[in-house]
């Protein structure tokens, strides 16, 4: 069993708190992605989990053993760093071999399992050449069979992909994923990018200054944020947030009325996604006035003003009619809305829970 | 506090000691005067009537002082040399592509790997001819040869540290070459600069070899001490000594940030 | 129009000086060693190796070189490696560890001078833990043997900061991440330093080698103050034949070995300590 359970735990480095009493829980076999902008600790978390820093309080448990006081050679884990750090004085089979040479592996077993994972990452031709000859791509497929050759119970990867080129990420996110799907190895994976973390993962952690805001499978952390911060980073371009009043439970949206899930008087936050958002007849909508459109192939993202002023994002179809600095009307796509605390950021009931109604202007 | 970690830091203390304890010892010795280096056993403490007296007796003595100041003069036109001669020649290095910048290269560091201080004989015959003989500043030309190796690799590396970028918008923005040197390259290079220049008044204040066989009258500090190792009592030498020491360590400590960052950079 | 030349122009001066002070005086030096009586002849050096001096010279002087540069290699490579487990006040300690390095040689012969002269500090210790009963003398013509082990131990003292400065410098460019590496991937902190860090410290450990061991050839100073004439090496036999004798002729001719050895020294180390091309 390679699960692995992260209690309250604490990092500060003097005056700077890097995380704050961080808890979670990676089944076994899951494919975790710690997802966040840089600086949020999510590198430290994985430091913490692979012994190299050591936290401030909690503890970390892997497989049910306490592994908070031990260094990294006894937790069982291997991991795929950012920059590679493939040994340059080695060759690439010595390097694949080194995590078995070190645990005491026969000859046998670490030329079997040389053999497997080379070819499984496509390096056998580069068996016996040295990193320094070898391209970026190639050094990083070295650095992910080096960490797959020993089986470990947990695999950490701090943002294997970040020094890639876009074409060659792309191709690498693919390969990655059908490997590790068939290692079936308890996965934690960091990044900054959301879209490797929806791509790849079974469930996503999004971090922000130091503490998780949200856990959830990549659908759920995209369609219900449990806060602004996760709507506006996952999903690009980021979601919209509209500011609107509560007037006796209610909230008006140009000629919409929803219901409001909290309260009666007061403010609220409307989120609804660039692509949740189409374009409506004056009597089923609220105003938009169209200040950019950008055409981007697939769809035109359109830029521009609510009647109140507040700017809106709207993903359209590649054969709508725009016209810039016009007005047009646009509704939000029914079951897309997400109410969010104007103060905290915080998603209110995670469901939308106002109705639907229309009703004619005046009336 | 584990075991290990206790035996770790004593090792720390103790190669400080190591380190520290001679230096103390020779101070002892100098400021004691006479009757601490005479004395049986020796104190380890310093006399309750600690005194100068020795140090100034032995500056007083006919030609420390002015074989000091000759010193002084030597490193300080090492340095000035050296820099002058270094610093061009480490940007030409830093910036510019040409024939034979590899072989310019591996030719100065090529003299580091030569015992440079011999070829003060046959410089002797030279010099007579042309008076720079038994002068502060021909010994500075050969000390000049001693540092020019370090000052041309140490300022190619700061100057492959500035960006480009930085001076190309100099010159995009109407400066000159010169005047974007000057003004924006030399300004973010000046503290390694600084720790090299230091470094070549150390390399040039302590040298004894070269200095002792090209002067006779004028003799720097180190080839006065060494002409009279054998004459002076001990607690003159001892003085000479810590005389010798003490600008040395200052200077270290004032250059220690940037020697670090020098050598390392001097290494590739 | 001249922006070819700049380079060029920006080089001359120190290429004209060291032309000056470093090719000619070699050549020079080369000259002065193979001629006599204006022919050339060997007879400088047939003098030399007469002289009741020159073998001493020749053995001491490789005997220091041999004990000390291991020797010291090793300390450094220590000394470098506990600095990077120093948590508070690394950059002190570093400090402290260098301040040899702006010692004169002359200087750290006095050092040793008043640390073991007959009425020295080592003989107070010696007496006050009962194992002397007067003064004894370590650095004289009739004891040899404790001679040479003060010259190593001064030489040790004064010049392992040279050798430390490069090392640390070369840890220092070292990615981390190739120590995490080997220690995510199962390596004890000695294999770690084994299989990682010295491989690592290679290109480090060849130049140190070269400067010390050049600088060791040419060790002067300090066998003059700690030994006087009673441990003669090849450069004090040089200085001694210039200066005193003024037989310019022996003494370039000591001069060529001392650089014939150098040079086979560096020629050793470039080739044992190389970094395969494939490797860089």
């Amino acid at each position: 069993m390679a699960e692995i359970v992260i209690d309250n735990v604490t990092k500060t480095f003097g005056s700077f708190v890097a995380l704050t009493r961080v808890d979670l829980h990676v089944a076994d076999g899951e494919f975790l992605a710690l997802l966040g902008p840089s600086g949020c600790g999510k590198t430290t978390l994985l430091r913490i989990i692979a012994g190299l820093e050591t936290q401030s309080s909690g503890n970390v448990k892997i497989g049910g053993r306490d592994v908070s006081a031990l260094p990294p050679r006894k937790r069982g884990l291997a991991m795929v760093f950012q920059n590679y750090a493939v040994f340059p004085h080695m060759t690439v089979r010595e390097n694949v071999g080194f995590g078995l040479r070190m645990g005491g592996a026969d000859a046998a077993r670490i030329e079997r399992q040389t053999a497997r994972v080379a070819a499984l990452l496509h390096i056998e031709p580069n068996l016996d050449r040295y990193p320094a000859q070898l391209s970026g791509g190639q050094r990083q497929r070295v650095a992910v069979a080096r960490a797959l050759a020993i089986e470990p119970a947990v695999l950490l990867m701090d943002e294997p992909l970040s020094n890639l080129d876009a074409l060659l990420r792309l191709e690498m996110r693919a390969e990655l994923k059908s490997v590790l799907r068939e290692a079936g190895t308890t996965t934690i994976y960091v990044t900054h990018d959301q879209t490797e973390a929806m791509g790849l993962a079974d469930r996503i952690a999004v971090l922000h200054a130091g503490r998780i805001q949200q856990v959830g499978p990549p659908a759920e952390v995209y369609a219900s944020p449990a806060t602004t911060f996760v709507g506006g980073f996952v999903g690009s371009p980021p979601m919209n947030f509209l500011t609107l009043p509560v007037e006796n439970g209610r909230v008006r949206l140009g000629a919409l009325t929803l219901m409001s899930p909290r309260g009666s008087e007061g403010q609220i936050v409307l989120g609804i996604r660039p692509e949740d958002l189409a374009p409506a007849e004056a009597a089923e909508g609220f105003a938009f006035t169209l200040r950019v459109a950008e055409p981007l192939g697939s769809h035109i993202m359109l830029t521009g003003d609510t009647a109140g002023g507040q700017r809106l994002r709207v993903m359209v179809p590649p054969e709508t009619p725009v016209h810039v600095g016009a007005t047009m009307h646009l509704r939000p796509r029914r079951g897309r809305m997400v109410w969010m605390d104007p103060a905290s950021g915080a998603a209110i009931g995670r469901r939308e829970a106002g109705n639907l109604g229309t009703e004619a202007a005046g009336s | 506090m584990t075991l290990r970690r206790a035996v770790f830091i004593a090792g720390i203390v103790v190669l400080c000691a190591w380190t520290l304890v001679p230096i103390y010892l020779i101070g002892l010795g100098a400021v004691g005067g006479r009757t601490v280096v005479n004395s049986w056993p020796k104190p380890f403490l310093p006399p309750a009537d600690l005194s100068f007296a020795t140090m100034r007796e032995f500056l007083d003595i006919a030609g420390v002082w002015s074989s000091a100041l000759y010193s002084v003069e030597a490193a300080v036109l090492c340095m000035a040399f050296s820099i002058l001669l270094g610093v061009p020649a480490g940007y030409a290095l830093a910036r510019f592509v040409f024939a034979g910048a590899t072989a310019y290269r591996l030719l100065v560091l090529l003299t580091r790997a030569f015992p440079v201080a011999i070829l003060a004989l046959p410089l002797t015959v030279g010099f007579i001819r042309l008076g720079l003989y038994d002068t502060p500043l021909g010994v500075s030309l050969m000390h000049t040869a001693l540092a020019l190796p370090f000052a041309v690799l140490v300022s190619a590396s700061l100057f492959q540290a500035v960006p480009r970028e930085l001076e190309e918008a100099a010159w995009v923005f109407g400066c000159s070459p010169p005047g974007a040197f000057l003004r924006v390259v030399l300004p973010l290079a000046l503290p390694g600069i600084a720790a090299t220049a230091i470094f070549a008044f150390v390399i040039s204040w302590n040298e004894v070899f070269a200095a002792s066989v090209l002067t006779v009258r004028h003799k720097t500090l180190t080839a006065y001490l060494l002409s009279v190792l054998s004459e002076s009592p001990l607690h003159v030498q001892f003085a000479g000594g810590l005389v010798l020491i003490i600008p040395s360590v200052l200077f270290i400590f004032l250059v220690r940030k940037g020697l670090f960052s020098m050598w390392g950079i001097a290494n590739r | 129009m001249n922006a070819r030349f700049v380079p060029y122009l920006l080089i001359a001066p120190s290429l004209a000086f060291l032309a000056v002070l470093f090719f000619v005086p070699l050549v020079q030096t080369i000259a002065l060693a193979f001629q006599a009586d204006g022919a050339s002849s060997a007879a400088n050096f047939v003098r030399m190796a007469r002289d009741l001096n020159f073998t001493d010279a020749v053995v001491n002087t490789f005997e220091i070189v041999v004990i000390v540069v291991p020797l010291q290699l090793l300390l450094a490579l220590a000394m470098a490696m506990m600095l990077q487990h120093v948590r508070g006040g690394r950059d002190i300690v570093l400090w402290i560890w260098s301040i040899p390095l702006g010692i004169s040689d002359l200087a750290a012969g006095l050092v040793w001078l008043a640390i073991l002269t007959d009425k020295g500090y080592l003989n107070t210790v010696l007496l006050r833990l009962g194992v002397l009963s007067g003064p004894q003398s370590w650095l004289s013509y009739e004891t040899p043997a404790t001679l040479f082990a003060a010259i190593v131990v001064a030489e040790l003292w004064r010049a392992t900061a040279i050798v430390l400065v490069i090392l640390v410098a070369g840890v220092q460019l070292i990615p981390k991440e190739y120590g995490e590496a080997a220690d995510v991937f199962g390596a004890t902190p000695w294999q770690r330093f084994t299989r990682v860090t010295l491989p690592l410290l290679r290109p480090s450990i060849q130049t140190a080698l070269i400067l010390r061991t050049v600088l060791a050839f040419e060790m002067f100073a300090i066998v003059l103050s700690i030994g006087g004439r009673n441990f003669p090496v090849l450069v004090s036999e040089a200085f001694n034949w210039q200066y005193n004798q003024q037989d310019f002729g022996v003494a370039a001719a000591y001069a060529m070995i001392v650089m014939g050895v150098s040079l086979a020294a560096t020629m050793i180390y470039l080739w044992v300590l190389r970094t395969p091309a494939a490797q860089r």
